[in-house]
């Protein structure tokens, strides 16, 4: 097992440093064929894992590899934690690294870094593996950064935009405030648990929740509500909730297979595996726990407000995501986190797939990704359309498809679960639905149906992707459809986790959910009797009225609307009040500390001031020296009293 | 009786009028060498009254030292005032000021 693991860390780890360090020698093809070998060894080795450890039984290995450093008695160590949560993490993400591997061969075709490229997804997908395998918090910080690194480095991969580099610094330093409650979340946990490995944190953790902290004086807090909400904010940061989410649209300034990898189906969602696998914590604060159910119902209902309103192709799939991700944290804080992985598993590979299409459009249109100047792409993009469709079914829970195994799950999970916030989060996913399926099949309809709004020139360059495009679209469809029906039993209902998440028996709300299931063709037939499904119709038929029947009904809706539409048009403002309050603020107090603190304070006062003083000081002792015997002469007298003063006044006294 | 205190006194009152002298007087180079002797002449006041209430002679040879040295001091005096008045046409004190600052 342990080499096993090794090697399916390492491999991906060898082909980013050759292609990195050697991306001359060993050429383009080089550099695509060696990464592809390299992570699709780690794809197949990560199948043979999943096999023992789910399916062959295996007890979950947990070991360390290697101590890195021993400061206070504690051993900072790399070691791996497979179980059942690690392994299905591992399949996914090393899944979806390769199908993204083997698209960018067409997708980057003509571009000039491309062996960068291929370097830094494979760089990717080490530092994905290492974080899901960790077993301990401080690897999980390794990996946690490491893949905050590679995305900062990918969104600005075309280097010369600046609205690239403007993105990618917006990720890097949002990312930043999360990573910081982050780090002060595992400080907190090395403190009082004297350990960072899982295991033993976990092992104690129960006997903590007595525990209070004090951080104000004469304020009590339970040390598991800090921890578990300072480790969520990281959470926040990197899964992109409300208010850290705003680095997310903007990420996809970088390349297509990138959004698909890092910013749909695989980084964004590391908050939510983490809370998942830190589930024995969160499972002791109900006061955290709300939080999370809370921030992902604002996130999954106002982030999918802003899709209805965007027009470019990829920042809809974009606000998809953070929607989804919402849904995601919505159902940790009903403490269904194994519903929440499971809609990670499904969304990856159905979101990977609606980017690669999107993808597959903008190279069909020549890098045009403008959805008003597109239309009736159909024609033209067959196997696109297809994918797309089928993507947009899962997306919007269609009967069937792995969405709507995952996401009515979800729903139904809130439904019935008793935490404070829950209604909130229950109404919040089900316009969540209608929202989803609107702006979904808007996508759908402005790009695909309708009649053609390209320009002649555009028109006739029209085709189909190459083979290297759409074979990963197919290859990503096919568990869009298929894996919801295969894993919801399982997954939700079975004892598929294990021990590796834990979920208190008051809070464990599948289980209640469970009591009405019985299988996958009475879910299906529950779920087209239930509101989620009648919403999602409601919104395909919505979007099919307003974009195809009656183009003109949206511009008026806007134009009525004004002060909303204006309002999603700019994002809530949150882009504003970052720019005016944070940025604006920094550089308000930036420009303080250097005007009054640096110019008028060491450079006026401490430096010049000196020197004046000391000119000014000297001009008055000049008046002294007046050149006269007689007064230096007085001089001298006066100073001999003062010293007789002195003296006299020591030995007498 | 006259008193210990009565001499040194007396001995403060010669110092300070020689003090004075140098300080107030704005004219002749003269008067500030005058004044020197003076104040040594306070000195030797002092010398000779703590040597005498002391009963110890020391006090008095040194005023005896004080009085040849102060003779060569103002023999010297005299020879620099002849110097400075040849130079300068002036023993004024308020010409001699170069060195100011």
């Amino acid at each position: 097992m342990q080499n096993l693991c090794l090697m399916i860390v390492l491999a991906p780890l060898f082909g980013a440093i050759v292609t990195g360090l050697f991306g001359r020698t060993v050429g383009r093809s080089g550099a695509h064929w060696l990464t592809i070998i390299a992570v699709g060894v780690s794809f197949f080795l990560s199948v043979v894992v999943f096999w023992r450890i789910v399916i062959g039984g295996e007890p979950s290995y947990n070991a360390n590899l290697y101590t890195w450093l021993e400061s206070g008695g504690i051993p900072f160590q790399i070691g791996f934690l497979i179980d059942e949560l690690s392994a299905t993490m591992m399949v996914v993400v090393t899944f979806v690294s390769w199908m993204v591997h083997i698209y960018t061969v067409g997708y980057m075709h003509d571009d000039p870094g491309y062996q960068r490229f291929f370097s830094y997804i494979s760089l990717f997908t080490f530092s994905m593996l290492m974080l899901v395998m960790a077993n301990n918090f401080l690897q999980l910080f390794f990996g946690w950064e490491a893949v905050g690194l590679v995305s900062y480095l990918l969104i600005g991969f075309w280097y010369t935009r600046d609205t690239a580099i403007y993105a990618n610094l917006k990720a890097f330093l949002v990312n930043r405030v999360g990573d910081f409650g982050f780090l002060l979340g595992i400080a907190a946990v090395l403190m009082y648990f004297s350990s960072l490995d899982y295991a033993e944190v976990f092992d104690i953790a129960s006997d903590m929740t007595g525990v209070t902290i004090s951080i104000w004086s004469g304020q009590d807090w339970s040390l598991m509500t800090v921890i578990c909400l300072l480790l969520f904010v990281g959470a926040m940061g990197k899964s992109a909730q409300v208010p850290l989410h705003v680095w997310l649209p903007d990420s996809m300034e970088g390349p297509t297979p990138i959004s698909a990898l890092i910013h749909a189906a695989t980084m964004v969602t590391a908050g939510i595996f983490m809370v998942a696998r830190m589930s024995p914590l969160f499972e002791l604060s109900t006061t955290a726990l709300s939080v999370v159910l809370v921030i992902g119902a604002i996130t999954a209902f106002f982030m999918g407000l802003l899709g209805l309103v965007q027009n470019d192709i990829k920042r809809v799939v974009a606000y998809s995501t953070l929607s989804q991700l919402g849904y995601m944290t919505v159902a940790l804080g009903a403490s269904a986190y194994s519903a929440a992985i499971f809609h990670l598993m499904t969304h990856a590979f159905f979101k990977a797939l609606l980017f690669l299409a999107a993808g597959s459009v903008i190279i069909g249109m020549h890098h045009e990704q403008d959805m008003r100047k597109m239309g009736g792409l159909r024609k033209y993009m067959p196997i696109t359309w297809i994918t797309c469709l089928i993507g947009s079914f899962a997306l919007i829970g269609f009967p069937g498809t792995a969405g709507f195994f995952s996401k009515d799950a979800i729903i139904e999970a809130v439904h019935a679960s008793t935490t404070p916030g829950a209604t909130l989060g229950y109404l919040a996913c089900l316009f969540g639905v209608f929202i989803t399926a609107l702006y979904s099949f808007r996508l759908v309809f402005l790009v695909f149906h309708g009649e053609s709004r390209m320009d002649e020139d555009t028109a006739s360059h029209v085709h189909e992707t190459p083979a290297v495009v759409w074979g990963p679209l197919v290859a990503l469809a096919i568990p869009s459809v298929i894996i919801g029906a295969i894993a919801i039993e399982p997954m939700l209902f079975g004892d598929y986790f294990g021990s590796s998440i834990y979920v208190d028996p008051e809070n464990d709300v599948l289980a209640r959910v469970g009591e009405d299931y019985h299988g996958v063709l009475g879910f299906i037939w529950h779920g087209i009797w239930q509101k989620p499904f009648w919403f999602a119709t409601a919104g395909v038929v919505v979007a099919w009225y307003c974009y195809l029947r009656r183009p003109d009904i949206p511009r008026r809706i806007a134009e009525r609307t004004s002060l909303v539409h204006r309002m999603l048009v700019n994002k809530y403002g949150f882009d504003v009040f970052n720019d005016w309050f944070f940025a604006g603020g920094a550089r308000g107090t930036g420009r303080l500390l250097w005007q009054i603190g640096d110019v008028g304070l060491i450079d006026g006062i401490v430096v010049n001031g000196s020197a004046k003083f000391v000119g000014w000081w000297s001009g008055v002792l000049r008046h002294i020296q007046s050149g006269y015997l007689y007064h230096y002469a007085f001089a001298m007298i006066l100073g001999l009293l003062a010293l007789l003063a002195v003296f006299v006044h020591r030995v007498a006294g | 009786m006259l008193s210990l205190a009565h001499f040194l006194l007396l001995g403060a009152a010669l110092f300070c009028l020689s003090v004075a002298g140098i300080f107030i007087n704005r004219k002749n180079v003269i008067v500030l060498l005058m004044c020197i002797e003076l104040m040594l002449l306070a000195v030797n006041m002092n010398f000779i009254a703590f040597s005498h209430f002391n009963g110890d002679i020391a006090g008095q040879v040194f005023v005896f030292f004080i009085l040849t040295v102060a003779a060569a001091e103002a023999a010297i005096g005299l020879a620099i005032l002849v110097v400075l008045f040849r130079n300068r046409n002036s023993i004024n004190v308020e010409d001699l000021d170069s060195m100011s600052g």
